[in-house]
């Protein structure tokens, strides 16, 4: 298997989904001439030309309703949003017109459209531009919502999202582009929604996580196999379908659980999975459920407070060593 | 002017006040030269202002200048990071909008900020702390460059999403309206803004209501890596108005005189109760779109920002200023001394300045914090 990054795999599955189907296509800002500002689409445009590859001007609402609109009517629209933060715009479109539209028509308009583009924080760029809105797409029955944290992931979930029937939202980590990972060549590598992965088997502590913050937790498990505890780590890779018996499982195993998210607390994802095991799995737990999220403010632009307002490993490993009470 | 050129077909384009309107005949390779510009004596173009003013201005676009100049030099050693974007080449339009106001009008802008928040008065230590990440910066460190907030100067600040702040500006003109306020509203927007819906919804409300709203549109061609004419049917922004029945005007945004020309009678008008002006200067930025970004790239070549750079704003200007004897190149150069030196200043200043204390984490999310229920719900506070 060739090792490429997480941006590359974007690009290829991009190009796989666009040749094996020519109702596919890619539309949103700089994705065509400029390649894509965080360059996922490079080379696209020229490999299929102007309508397929489409740089669109800064809209948001009425491309995102373009897509939408497409997919009513056949087509299996690509949507990049420059990144998510700027999706907000559009959100009336998503919510109130992909989300619904197969549900108030009882079945009659499928919506096959993707939307995708950078999710969470990078380095310092303040309020406006670190959000990871994962959560709050969720909310929303009727959207698909998928989180990949590695570059197979990466690929094989874009390739099952293209091809699925439903609209999904695909959240990539704005500071995954430039990661690293073996990704399988194989053009029918596909990785179906709703299958969590178990990335690092263990028996202590279950610590359950989607998204960019697999990477951070791979680290504090790491740390902690040092310290003699082994980790149970599961990534949940879609959040919508969600893999409540890969979740189950695990706590039965373990019995201990740390959830982990990127975005905040308040009405979060991991405030959803704590409810689901509670209801579900109370029996299993030895402990409280924890949680570790970003602090629950706007993201600050200093640099030693986005750092305190951000998940980290030490947090990670204060609420392991909480559950298993050391 | 433009036959000395010798790029293809610059010579047949259309002059800024005579672009066409439909569709049909879109200009692929528009002129940006000022043809169209009405042909004014020194005495006119200087509209009976002040020497002082017109020194004042010179002064502060070369502050602008040399600020952000200091501030890549910043950025370069990663004492500034995230998202900055720099103003270098649009000085005329900023120095030349604000220098029309008032003491009690109101400015907002996008993330392209620096320098109307120095025009605004805020002091370059501040806003360089700012950049900086310190306590000391205009908000406190947890804007960075792209959300500078003033009260003090009603200095309504910077926004980071393309469009945000117009609806907000239109607030401010309604406050300015319903308390029968005499103060006027300016809102800068890049024109890759001007295709959002916000700009259109909030231009209707602006014309139907009679609004104090000056609305400039700071023409740089090109957001981020996409041309105008490849973001927009209708070439010139300023017949855009004309959809809200509202007067619009070009500026020749590489003028600070011509920018404060057009401006000036829009903000006249909105003092006295006329309702809103659409402006759009047309500029140039002479930099990356911000700091990680190269100066030029797939979406222009480099021959074209040197082509452009001739027609520095600050530099025509210091010509202007030379030959009407009004600066004389000793002057300039004096000028020039002190704002570099209060540019040094302000980069001494924000290196001192400390960074934010923890406890600032959760300060400022909430106005009111003395409330029986919980605020905050990570277990960190
Ligand atoms: C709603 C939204 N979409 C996308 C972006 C990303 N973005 C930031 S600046 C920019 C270009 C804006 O150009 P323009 O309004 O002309 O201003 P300029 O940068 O030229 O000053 C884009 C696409 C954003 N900040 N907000």
């Amino acid at each position: 298997m060739a090792v490429i990054t997480y941006r590359d795999a974007l690009n290829q599955a991009l190009v796989e989904e666009m040749e094996r189907d020519p109702d596919v296509f890619l539309m949103g800002e700089e994705v065509g001439v400029y390649n894509g500002a965080y360059k996922v689409s490079k080379g696209l445009l020229d490999r299929f030309g102007d309508m397929r590859v489409v740089d669109t001007p800064i809209t948001e609402l009425g491309f995102a309703g373009l897509g939408i609109g497409a997919a009513m009517v056949g087509l299996r629209p690509v949507i990049e949003f420059m990144t998510w933060n700027f999706s907000m715009l559009a959100m009336d479109q998503v919510w109130n017109s992909a989300a619904k539209l197969l549900s108030m028509s009882a079945g009659q308009f499928k919506i096959p459209v993707t939307f995708r583009g950078p999710n969470g924080a990078a380095l310092q760029l303040a309020a406006q531009h670190s959000q990871a809105l994962e959560a709050v797409y969720a909310h929303f029955p009727g959207l698909k919502i998928v989180t990949p944290g590695t570059p197979a992931d990466a690929k094989g979930l874009l390739k099952a999202s293209i091809r699925d029937d439903d609209p999904v939202c695909f959240f990539e980590g704005e500071m995954l582009y430039n990661i690293k990972g073996e990704v399988p060549e194989d053009e029918d590598f596909v990785i179906p929604l709703g299958v969590a992965d178990l990335k690092r088997e263990g028996s202590d502590v279950s610590i359950i996580t989607h998204g960019k913050m697999i990477n951070l937790v791979l680290q504090a498990a790491q740390q902690l196999e040092k310290e003699g505890i082994s980790a149970d780590v599961l990534d949940l890779r879609t959040l919508r379908p969600l893999d409540v018996d890969a979740i189950l499982r695990t706590v039965a195993k373990t019995n201990r659980v740390v959830l982990v998210e990127e975005g905040w607390p308040y009405s979060g994802i991991t405030a959803t999975i704590a409810a689901i095991i509670q209801e579900e799995a109370f029996d299993h737990l030895d402990a409280p459920v924890l949680r570790v999220t970003q602090a629950d403010v706007p993201m600050p632009y200093a640099k030693g407070l986005e750092r305190l307002a951000k998940p980290s490993v030490e947090l990670i490993l204060e609420k392991v060593n909480r559950v298993l009470y050391r | 002017m433009a036959d000395t050129k010798t790029k293809k077909g610059k010579a047949d384009r259309p002059a800024p006040h005579d672009f066409p309107s439909s569709p049909e005949t879109p200009p692929q390779d528009p002129a940006w030269e000022q043809e169209g510009k009405p042909d004014l004596t020194p005495e006119e173009r200087m509209q009976g202002l002040p020497q002082e003013k017109l020194r004042r201005m010179m002064r502060d676009m070369l502050l602008g200048r040399r600020f952000e100049e200091k501030a890549a030099e910043a950025y370069a050693v990663a004492k500034i990071g995230g998202f900055c974007h720099l103003y270098i080449g649009q000085e005329a339009v900023a120095v030349g909008g604000i220098h029309t106001l008032r003491d009690g009008d109101y400015v907002m802008t996008a993330y392209r900020e620096h320098v109307h928040a120095l025009q605004m008065g805020a002091h370059p230590n501040a806003v360089m702390a700012e950049l900086y990440g310190r306590k000391d910066g205009m908000s406190g460190g947890k804007g960075g460059s792209m959300h500078m907030f003033s009260k003090e100067h009603n200095y309504l600040g910077g926004h980071g999403i393309v469009g945000g702040q117009i609806p907000l500006a239109l607030g401010v003109a309604w406050k300015i309206k319903y308390r029968g306020e005499d103060r006027v509203m300016q809102v800068y927007l890049g024109e890759a803004a001007v295709n959002q819906g916000a700009f259109h919804e909030s231009l209707n409300m602006a014309a139907l209501w009679k609004l104090p709203l000056v609305v400039i549109v700071e023409n740089n061609r090109f957001g981020m890596g996409t041309a105008w004419e490849r973001a927009s049917s209708l070439y010139d922004i300023s017949q855009k108005a004309s959809a809200y029945a509202m007067p619009s005007a070009v500026a020749d945004g590489m003028d600070v005189l011509d920018v404060y020309r057009v401006v000036k009678p829009a903000v006249d008008r909105a003092r006295s109760g006329g309702g809103p002006t659409l402006i759009e200067a047309r500029t140039y930025r002479f930099v990356g779109h911000s700091m990680s970004d190269p100066v030029s790239g797939v979406y222009r070549t480099k021959e074209e920002v040197e082509e452009e750079k001739l027609n520095d704003p600050i530099r025509i200007y210091a010509n202007f200023l030379a030959e009407q004897g009004i600066l004389s190149q000793e002057e300039l150069e004096k000028m020039d001394e002190e704002v570099k030196a209060i540019s040094e200043a302000a980069a001494e200043f924000a290196d001192k300045s400390p960074e934010p204390s923890p406890e600032e984490l959760y300060r400022d999310v909430y106005a009111n914090e003395d409330v029986a229920g919980r605020l905050f719900f990570d277990g960190r506070n």
